[in-house]
């Protein structure tokens, strides 16, 4: 079998340039490569060559030197054989799997069939999205979830519209050129707050950047979050990093790097470590559907799965990386399925369904903590606002998608329906809480941005634990140049 | 004469010279499997009926790529948001001239931009792929240094990726922090089989960057992206190289080199007016252009003539480039040095972001370090 497919693919390789649309075989197909095309042809669709119908075995079919190839190939194979297991091989029966030949391969046994079957390139149906609630804010009939009491749910909706606020009040801070740069979670507001709140406080999060609701519901305050953003002199980060790179430790929240997916493979050291301990917590590692495609995320599901570290993946897959559809992003079922190839249990999950993603997280935790294994969630969302402050997203997708999202599938407003169902939130709360969260943010700008920068010597601060001598020397000649050209240096870091 | 019109002036004139020189060879480059462009050139006219054009560093990239798909059916560009034209805009507009098939979206993977790079350099295309940033060039570090440097060596020939070229933006910007900063050309440095092209504006972007794409060894091409929408320079439309591993003698001085390249050009030209009004002293500045191959000549022929250097550079100063050029100018300009080689270099620490305007070299370090150098030597 081994022989047999390398060479097959060698074939294809050779025969790569030639091949076009499927044809009628050119040759009479012995019955058994018959049997080939009968079985499989039939359920591929035709096409131009593409780089799926490569992986075809239709495409090894429809050429005449790749025929007869084949069957040189089956011919050879078949006379190695012995003539009575030939012979033995029920070819009719496409289920057959012969239970007493199996091969004894390292890590497992495998059964023989005699059928050579390929595994579809993808399921007849796309995995399906666990959902809690229908769009107009009802629990779905037959759906099964565990009820969130009213103190919970308040405190999500709340977490929910405070970060809905930070955002817009931080984009127009960085609009009005009062910090550099900002980024919106905007969409996704749901995965952000119900994961928080499905999570406990020792639970270690490896955020990617668009999970600042994590530390929202964690109780980092506007304040701080504020500080960060204008990098003064109370950024835990001592404003080494752009805005929105959090990271607070007393928080257990990681702090986030730009580049991407490199916190995955981590995840797997932070998990083992904390299995090794018996802590009774996980890691929560958030990536991008775009982060998806980096060589740390199959290197970090891989491990976590080999290592059995107790990781929750979280997919945030929300259509689109920066102006990359997830289209031209991978070919799979989104990111669900890969979990499955490394052996890791996972779920997708209507990412704008705060009830959903609560009750995914809860379940997901329960198992990553008591199996000791990883778990992968791809929550569906779609990312409404622009990448960041340095995007426009009109350029290169449709304004209606956009207000789609923005609108009809809005996570907030499908959370509070039913909040406001169960009675236990009023228009009046709810316009006396986006009065007073505005307050509190535009007194947080306005501390953050009166506060000093960071002392220069920050500057240096952190590149080891201790000073080493030419950082020393570095910093004393910097302190001479500020000397002697004042002029030439922003006036707002203290030297 | 205000120092900024000296610096145009003192600029356009390198950039006028180089194009009159550049601008009457016929070349005729054969590819492997045998595919052969001819290169036009604008021989046969007189240098004023050359249509020129304002362009920005950002427009002479375009129409260096626009170019290349048009002058070479094996053209293909690709990176990360590379389809709707790129996030600083290199790449409008090649989509809808020269289709999906050939300016083209990549997952997020930089090892997979290279590598398919690569592969598809062997095969015979001229892959022409961006990294997003210089900084988030890593992840392919591999593929660049142990794969694409070492091709056609490793195979003695057999196979090689000449046709591949990374474009990448790099340097400070004043405000990307630790990640949107870097300049790590060094960090290739080592790796000989590449060749690294920094250029300092328009003219040299385009004239450069068509020959990287055209030169049959992988070249990284990192452009500093401060530098994007900066200044236009008056530039031919059609088609031109610059030589690679030529530096260019900016401005002829007699008391002390200065060696510089990308954004730091800049930087070290308004340094020399400044050297001569505050010093008296005359410069010679040097822009490297290629950092790999080098050229020792120019840099040597200078520094036999002035005495002192100084080399400025934006990367940390520990193992930045400037090291490789100060090494090679003790062993080889020894006797006629009178002065230690200095550096003007970033710090030795990532790029932070609320100190971003203290990190990079500025006139004011340089000259200081010039200063020193008379006072001391
Ligand atoms: C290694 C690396 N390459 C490229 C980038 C530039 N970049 C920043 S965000 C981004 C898109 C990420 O998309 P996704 O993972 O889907 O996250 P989303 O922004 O949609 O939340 C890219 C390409 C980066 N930060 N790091
Ligand atoms: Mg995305």
């Amino acid at each position: 079998m081994a022989i047999w497919l390398s060479r097959s693919k060698k074939i294809a390789h050779l025969l790569k340039p030639k091949i076009a649309y499927f044809p009628q075989p050119k040759i009479a197909p012995s019955e058994f490569s018959y049997k080939i095309y009968e079985n499989h042809v039939n359920s591929s669709s035709f096409g131009t060559l593409s780089g799926e119908n490569i992986r075809s075995p239709h495409v090894f079919l429809d050429n005449s030197a790749t025929m007869s190839a084949l069957n040189r190939q089956w011919r050879r194979t078949e006379s190695t054989r012995a003539g009575e297991q030939v012979e033995t091989v029920p070819y009719s029966d496409d289920n057959y799997e012969d239970e007493n030949q199996a091969l004894d391969f390292p890590g497992g046994r495998v059964s023989f069939t005699h059928e050579m079957k390929f595994i579809s390139e993808a399921a007849d149906k796309r995995i399906p999205c666990y959902r809690v609630l229908s769009d107009d804010g009802y629990p779905i009939a037959g759906s099964r979830f565990e009820q969130v009491d009213k103190e919970t749910a308040v405190k999500m909706y709340k977490s929910m519209v405070t970060l809905q606020i930070m955002d817009n009040i931080f984009y127009e801070a960085q609009r009005q050129g009062r910090i550099s740069f900002y980024l919106t979670s905007t969409g996704e507001e749901a995965i952000n707050i119900a994961t928080a709140a499905a999570l406990t406080s020792d639970d270690v999060i490896l955020p990617q950047y668009r999970e600042p609701g994590i530390l929202l519901w964690r109780g980092f305050t506007l304040q701080e979050f504020a500080n960060q953003c204008f990098g003064n002199s109370a950024d835990y980060g001592k404003g080494k990093q752009m805005p929105i790179h959090y990271g607070s430790n007393k928080h257990n929240f990681f702090t986030i790097s730009s580049p991407i997916a490199t916190q995955l493979p981590q995840a797997a050291g932070v998990a083992y470590s904390l299995k090794m301990d018996k802590k009774e917590a996980c890691v929560v590692a958030f990536t991008g559907d775009g982060g998806t495609s980096e060589g740390d995320f199959h290197a970090g599901l891989n491990f976590a799965a080999v290592m059995d570290a107790p990781v929750l993946f979280i997919c945030r897959n929300n259509g689109w990386a920066i102006s990359t559809p997830i289209s031209e992003q991978f070919r799979s079922d989104g990111v669900v399925v890969k979990g499955q190839a490394y052996g890791i249990r996972s779920i997708r999950v209507d990412g704008n369904d705060a009830l959903a993603v609560y009750n995914t997280i809860r379940a997901a935790r329960e198992m990553v903590i008591h199996e000791q294994k990883p778990v992968l969630v791809e929550a569906l969302s779609y990312r409404v606002g622009h990448h960041s402050t340095s995007d426009d997203s009109t350029k290169y997708r449709p304004v209606d998608e956009i207000e789609h999202w923005k609108t009809a599938r809005n996570p907030l407003a499908r959370f509070r329906k039913w909040v406001h169902k169960n009675g236990w939130w009023t228009d009046d709360e709810e316009s006396e809480l986006r009065g007073s969260i505005r307050k509190q943010l535009l007194n947080a700008i306005q501390v953050a941005e009166k506060m000093e920068k960071p002392v220069l010597a920050e500057m240096f601060s952190d590149v080891y634990d201790d000073l080493p001598s030419n950082l020393h020397e570095q910093e004393k000649s910097l302190r001479e140049t500020i000397k002697r050209h004042r002029q030439d240096y922003p006036t707002d870091v203290p030297v | 004469m205000t120092k900024a019109m000296r610096l145009g002036v003192l600029l356009t004139r390198a950039c006028s010279q180089t194009s009159r020189s550049q601008c009457n060879s016929q070349q005729i480059i054969s590819r492997s499997f045998s595919k052969t462009i001819a290169i036009s050139s604008a021989q046969n006219q007189p240098r004023d009926e050359v249509a020129h054009e304002e362009m920005t560093l950002l427009g002479s990239i375009n129409n260096a790529l626009d170019l290349a798909l048009a002058r070479d059916q094996t053209a293909i560009v690709f990176g990360e948001d590379v389809a709707f034209g790129g996030v600083f805009r290199c790449t409008k507009g090649l989509r809808d001239k020269y289709g999906k098939d050939r300016v083209f979206n990549t997952p997020l993977t930089e090892q997979g931009i290279v590598g398919f790079g690569i592969g598809a350099a062997c095969a015979g295309s001229t892959a022409i792929a961006e990294i997003q940033f210089a900084d988030y060039i890593l992840p392919a570090f591999d593929q660049i240094v142990n794969e694409a440097a070492k091709y056609r060596y490793r195979s003695g020939g057999e196979y090689d990726c000449g046709g591949l070229t990374i474009r990448a933006p790099c340097g400070l910007v004043g405000h990307g922090g630790l990640y949107h900063s870097q300049s790590n050309e060094a960090f290739f440095s080592h790796a000989s089989g590449l060749k690294i092209v920094v250029p300092r504006g328009p003219y040299q972007a385009k004239g450069l960057l068509l020959s990287c794409i055209r030169d049959q060894n992988p070249c990284l091409f990192f452009e500093p992206k401060a530098l994007y929408r900066h200044a236009k320079d008056n530039i031919p439309v059609g088609y031109y190289e610059l030589p690679l591993s030529k530096a260019e003698v900016l401005q002829t001085g007699t008391d002390i080199t200065i060696i510089a390249w990308g954004g730091q050009v800049h930087v070290a030209a308004e340094s020399i007016n400044m050297v001569r009004e505050k010093l008296g002293k005359s410069c010679e500045l040097i822009d490297l252009q290629t950092i790999l191959p080098w050229d020792e000549e120019t840099v040597f022929r200078s520094v036999n003539k002035t005495g002192r250097v100084v080399i400025a550079h934006e990367a940390p100063k520990t193992s930045g480039f400037g090291a490789e050029i100060a090494s090679a100018i003790q062993e080889n300009c020894l006797y006629h040095l009178k002065a230690p080689v200095k550096r003007v270099a970033g710090y030795d620490i990532p790029v932070p972001h609320v100190f971003e305007k203290f990190y990079g070299p500025t006139k004011w370090k340089i000259l200081d370090e010039v200063e020193r150098i008379f006072e001391e030597y």
